[in-house]
């Protein structure tokens, strides 16, 4: 059976269609969430897409966290539900304080659009465990404001944690520096990209890996994300007794 | 009866949180020509006009705006700045 998956649509949500696309390259049924709605329309899963929800205006993601369909996902991540944020979906995220830390202005404080690279710190996660081996995955950024920041003793606990997803790396899978590292593309602390809750059901990354699922695009190697996400969601649809990770 | 009452809240970074706002500014002053001028903080100023019984309860209004969507409290500071009462009053009108 198909797992029906929810893409969330904020008014200057851009990035919808390219999440949808990615759901369904990786098997899955899309549905799309209106913001004005509450209901999930028994979405498996919810993801936010990128984009500029409400123009960004005052925060980037910060008036989303107010709209019907947010409270909704606030309730079904409290459930246990899995939620994926991208780009603006994670600083709605952050927004909503359902994930730590703070999205500020790039370092650099340019708009960074291009290619870049990052690393999974786990492969044991909803989100990553169809990643496989630990090389380097090439994904675009497009994001103004997408400096990962929280202070020292919340880094850390992250850290120790494993709440950390992914960090940008260099070409050779080491991992970028903070500061004056172009593999680093918006100076995030530790170069983290992307970080998961503690309970391990919601996570957000400011690359896009739902636009990296098909050799046509440029790369691929967003699919094994989307597809751990896809992977989870139809086991938890399946049932509380959990089975066998499908075939890769 | 209710007065308008008149706020600012003021929102900057918190010290220490990153600025690169500030720091683009401070980057610019030596085009202009200008010295002595450092620790340049870019924040941001929501005016606004509340509608309460009295001024301590227009003023936790705007507390409560100002905590949970006008600033971040992971990284924003915030002041809330009365500007002034006006002297209309909104009341129901027969």
């Amino acid at each position: 059976m198909t797992v029906r998956i929810g893409v969330v649509v904020f008014p200057g949500s851009n990035r919808d269609i390219d999440a949808v696309n990615a759901l369904q390259v990786a098997g899955a049924e899309p549905v799309i969430l209106w913001h004005e709605q509450a209901s999930l329309e028994g979405a498996a899963a919810v993801i936010l897409p990128g984009g500029f929800a409400y123009g960004d205006y005052l925060r980037a993601g910060v008036i989303a966290r107010f709209s019907p369909v947010m409270r909704s996902v606030a309730a079904f991540a409290a459930d246990g539900g899995l939620v994926l944020g991208i780009c603006n979906g994670f600083q709605v995220l952050t927004e909503a304080h359902l994930l730590p830390g703070a999205l500020l202005r790039n370092r650099g404080l340019r708009f960074v659009s291009r290619q870049v690279a990052l690393v999974a710190e786990r492969h044991d996660t909803p989100f990553t465990r169809a990643i496989g081996d630990s090389r380097p995955l090439r994904m675009p950024v497009a994001h103004g404001e997408g400096c990962f920041y929280a202070d020292a003793a919340t880094l850390d606990d992250l850290e120790r944690d494993g709440q950390v997803l992914f960090r940008y790396a260099r070409a050779d899978g080491s991992i970028a520096g903070e500061t004056d590292d172009p593999a680093n593309p918006n100076g995030s602390m530790r170069a983290i990209a992307g970080v998961m809750n503690a309970a391990g059901n919601v996570a957000g990354l400011m690359p896009h890996p739902e636009t990296a699922v098909e050799a046509v695009l440029g790369s691929a190697d967003g699919l094994p994300i989307i597809r751990s996400f896809v992977e989870s969601a139809a086991q938890r649809a399946a049932g509380p007794a959990p089975v066998a990770v499908g075939a890769r | 009866m209710s007065v308008e009452f008149r706020f600012a809240v003021n929102v900057t970074p918190k010290p220490g949180i990153l600025d690169p706002q500030g720091r683009a500014v401070e980057g610019s002053l030596g085009h202009l020509g200008i010295e002595g001028v450092s620790a340049v903080r870019v924040g941001r100023r929501v005016e606004l006009t509340v509608t309460a019984p009295d001024e301590d309860a227009a003023r936790e209004t705007v507390e409560r705006l100002a905590s949970d969507l006008l600033s971040n409290p992971l990284i924003d500071a915030y002041e809330v700045e009365a500007i002034g009462a006006t002297s209309s009053t909104v009341g129901a009108r027969g």
